[in-house]
């Protein structure tokens, strides 16, 4: 298992700089990043002739086809060779030899230089080959037993692809909210070493503050993201330890335009936006400074958005424009943490089953539900997570015709 | 069988020239590029205008291809050729020289490949080399020919039950070849213990298994058989020659190369087979790749490699005289010039104008070029025989 905790910090020591592998890639080959940032291997596939080929290409090696297409594959396969690297020319991979690497061919025909999961059988053997996301933010490929990653998946190499919460410091901001809480729990039970769970407006419900702090490993910290000076003072006090920083305040209220609801909409934009670009300036640079900061360094900074920021819903049409404005905010913020290698993990839920959507029929998403997708995503290692039906829905439906999407959110 | 080539009568190799190698350098490419074009002039006796064909083959050239170096060099060629086939280029050369010096289309072709070595400059290459690379192998561990080769060897040392004392052998003899080889990088003396011995770089590869990319350039000229003559030049015959590039595509791993695709032809055009040859040359950046040629080019069947190198000797004086200057893992790897450390060797041994220990009475010789891990396989392979002038 990976270490449940780093031993303190030796102060006087240099804090090792964070380097990240390789990520150059073609435009066909990002098509297979596309595809594990959702935690999906797939191949490129041949309309014409139902080849499957690697590395991607621009024509199909069996007939010439341009014709192709990406496919999912369960990736089951042999590794029919393998070295353990004890060199390596990039300072990345230097840091972190001995590195096991083999060649795998897939039952669909096709051969991948991939890295070897320390849980598998020397070659010849069969694996199952995933794509994971490395610390460029590239799709890695790693040969796993059949099974998959197991307890036995011990390898660095395999921790750097993820963002596992076990050992690890996290702030969740807005604690006591229903989806606060239920993070903070299910941090707690993922091994997490300290949880600081922010919380505002403490006048406005002392009882859910004094829940939250009596859980074991769980600190409460005043934090208010519509405030820049409460931002920074808390980042002035635990900035240099966050090693995952999980943005969930959220500001929610159902109003269509035209509804007399501007200041409705700067307050759900104070909090939902300003709040996000508050965080990323006191708590972004330290972040980035601790990327390579052991082994439990920081790691990953994950937004609570909604997949209405995909196509705005009119009902709700202030909301979805602040978590819009958050989702662009985020994809720049992804694009600079890329060059240290933070994993930008964004949550694209349905409607949540809390106050604010009372009278929204189900199906809605548990708060606990949420949190342990939450979970679960970060073990993986996935940079977008839809959870939920509703959220898989409308994902399905937008990626089909986005058009269609918008005409049949406008009743709704 | 017919040879489905035409023969390559009337045309000959002459001039064989070494631009000194060395680890690092501070020139560029050009630089070496230039002292080879000029050393062949001056080997030969030419002015720079008599060379009216120009071949070249280098990693480190860019932004530039042979077009820059024509400009670079002030050379005014009717015939040019770039050929980025890394070690089977010299081959390749050859052969596109030949059929354009025998078609009139140049008098005499110069053949040079060179390649600088800065200090950071092989990383940069290794990350770039091809975009199956960039995209699909330097991502994973940025291992580089290393890990390709070890990949490789673990998989015949696997399948075939060859051992690490089998590739030994190999470095061995080629580094007691190097001791006579002036422009030999490496030349101290190794033991098959300390081979055996030497730190793991790649699983199962060592350190001395593995090539150490240099500086510098090789060079020949290819011209008609009565100019050699006319100008008092000792020369080869091309007996024959073949290339392939992307064989067997369907295997999934690579276990032979193209040379088994073409080899009847290549012994069918020179009228003669690999018991006749006086020595190999063999493009031998890693010993598994020599065991390959070995196999491929029907010195042995295949997976008998290692049985065929336990039964013989492999110095000048050996059974089957192998990369007699030292291969490149003596010499080292300046580059694109990799494949033609072996081309070069070979026209000086025909010729008698050996700068290591002369293989006696060597009549005729097989140069072979492998070149271009482009994703997880080699893909250019070439073979070349050449001849003594009086064979």
């Amino acid at each position: 298992m990976s270490p449940s905790r780093s031993p303190p910090k030796n102060p006087v020591l240099k804090t090792r700089e964070p380097t990240v592998p390789p990520g150059l890639r073609s435009r066909a080959a990002l098509r297979l990043t596309a595809a594990a940032c959702e935690g999906r291997l797939e191949l490129q596939r041949c309309r014409a002739c139902s080849a499957f080929q690697y590395p991607p290409r621009e024509a199909c090696t069996q007939c010439l086809s341009t014709r192709l297409e990406w496919t999912e594959c369960d990736g089951v396969g042999e590794l029919i060779s393998e070295t353990i690297l004890h060199h390596s020319n990039e300072p990345y991979f230097r840091e972190r030899v001995p590195l096991r690497v083999g060649l795998v061919r897939l039952d669909v025909g096709v051969t991948i230089v991939a890295h070897v999961d320390g849980a598998c059988a020397p070659a010849p053997a069969r694996i199952r080959l995933a794509a994971h996301l490395d610390k460029s933010g590239q799709a890695a490929l790693v040969a796993h037993p059949p099974e998959g990653p197991t307890d036995m998946t011990t390898s660095q190499t395999h921790r750097d692809m993820t963002c596992d919460p076990r050992g690890r410091k996290i702030l969740v901001t807005d604690g006591k909210s229903e989806t606060g809480e239920a993070l903070v729990k299910a941090f707690i039970a993922a091994g997490a070493d300290k949880v600081w769970a922010g919380v505002a407006e403490p006048w406005k419900d002392a009882t859910a503050i004094d829940k939250l702090a009596q859980l074991e490993g769980v600190t409460t910290v005043p934090l208010d993201v519509t405030d820049a000076r409460s931002v920074e003072a808390l980042s002035g006090l635990i900035g240099g330890k966050v090693d995952i920083l999980v943005n969930n305040a959220e500001f929610h209220r159902h109003k269509p335009v035209g509804a007399r609801g501007v200041e409705t909409a700067r307050a759900e934009m104070d909090v939902n936006y300003l709040g996000l670009l508050r965080l990323i300036e006191s708590f972004g640079p330290a972040l980035k400074f601790r990327a390579a900061d052991g082994p439990n360094g920081a790691c990953a900074w994950v937004n609570i958005l909604s997949v209405y920021a995909l196509s705005a819903l009119p009902s709700q049409a202030t909301f979805t424009a602040s978590k819009a404005a958050a989702f662009a905010a985020s994809q720049a913020l992804r694009a600079d943490m890329m060059g240290v290698g933070i994993r930008v993990m964004n949550v694209f839920p349905g409607p949540i089953d809390d106050a604010w959507n009372q009278t929204v029929p189900p199906p809605k998403l548990a708060p606990s539900a949420l949190a342990a997708a939450v979970v679960a995503s970060l073990k993986a290692g996935v940079e977008d997570v839809y959870p939920g039906d509703v959220a898989q829905d409308i994902l399905a439906r937008w990626r089909e015709s986005a058009k269609v999407l918008e005409r049949e959110l406008a009743d709704q | 069988m017919s040879p489905v080539s035409a023969s390559y009568n009337g045309v000959v190799v002459v001039a064989p020239v070494t631009i000194p190698y060395r680890r690092y350098a501070q020139h560029d490419a050009h630089w070496f590029l230039a002292k080879a074009v000029a050393g062949l002039r001056d080997a030969a006796g030419l002015a720079t205008d008599d060379i009216d064909g120009l071949a070249v083959s280098s990693f480190t050239l860019f932004p530039d291809t042979a077009v820059g170096l024509t400009q670079h060099l002030g050379l005014t060629p009717r015939f040019l050729e770039h050929v980025p086939m890394g070690g089977a280029s010299a081959v390749v050369q050859l052969r596109r020289a030949a059929r354009a010096v025998q078609a009139g289309d140049a008098s005499i072709v110069a053949c040079v490949a060179g390649d600088t070595n800065r200090v950071d400059s092989f990383r940069q290459n290794l990350a770039n080399f091809s975009r199956f690379a960039r995209d699909a192998v330097y991502p994973v561990g940025a291992g580089g020919p290393n890990a390709s080769f070890a990949l490789l060897t673990a998989y015949y040392m696997r399948v075939y039950g060859a051992k690490a004392a089998d590739f030994g052998k190999l470095c061995v003899a080629q580094r007691d070849n190097a001791q006579t080889y002036p422009y030999a990088l490496i030349r101290k003396p190794l033991t098959l213990d300390e081979y055996l011995t030497a730190r793991l770089v790649a699983d199962p590869l060592r350190l001395f298994d593995c090539v150490m990319p240099c500086a510098g350039a090789e060079g020949f000229l290819v011209m008609r058989e009565q100019d050699a003559r006319g100008r008092g030049l000792p020369f080869a015959r091309i007996l024959g020659s073949i290339e392939r590039h992307n064989a067997y595509p369907e295997d999934p791993i690579q276990m032979r190369g193209g040379w088994a695709m073409d080899r009847d032809d290549l012994y069918a055009q020179a009228g003669v087979g690999p018991a006749d040859m006086d020595f190999l040359q063999a493009y031998d950046d890693y010993p598994v790749i020599t065991v390959m040629q070995l196999e491929d080019l029907g010195f042995c069947p295949k997976g008998e490699g290692a049985d065929f190198v336990r039964r013989n000797s492999f110095t000048a004086k050996g059974s089957l005289p192998l990369n007699t200057s030292g291969g490149q893992l003596s010499a080292g790897q300046a580059g694109a010039a990799g494949g033609h450390l072996g081309m070069v060797e070979a026209i000086r041994q025909l010729t008698r104008q050996t700068l290591s220990a002369p293989i006696p009475d060597a009549r005729i010789g097989l140069v072979s070029g492998f070149g271009m891990i482009n994703y997880d396989r080699g893909i250019c392979t070439g073979a070349a025989i050449l001849a003594a002038s009086e064979a």
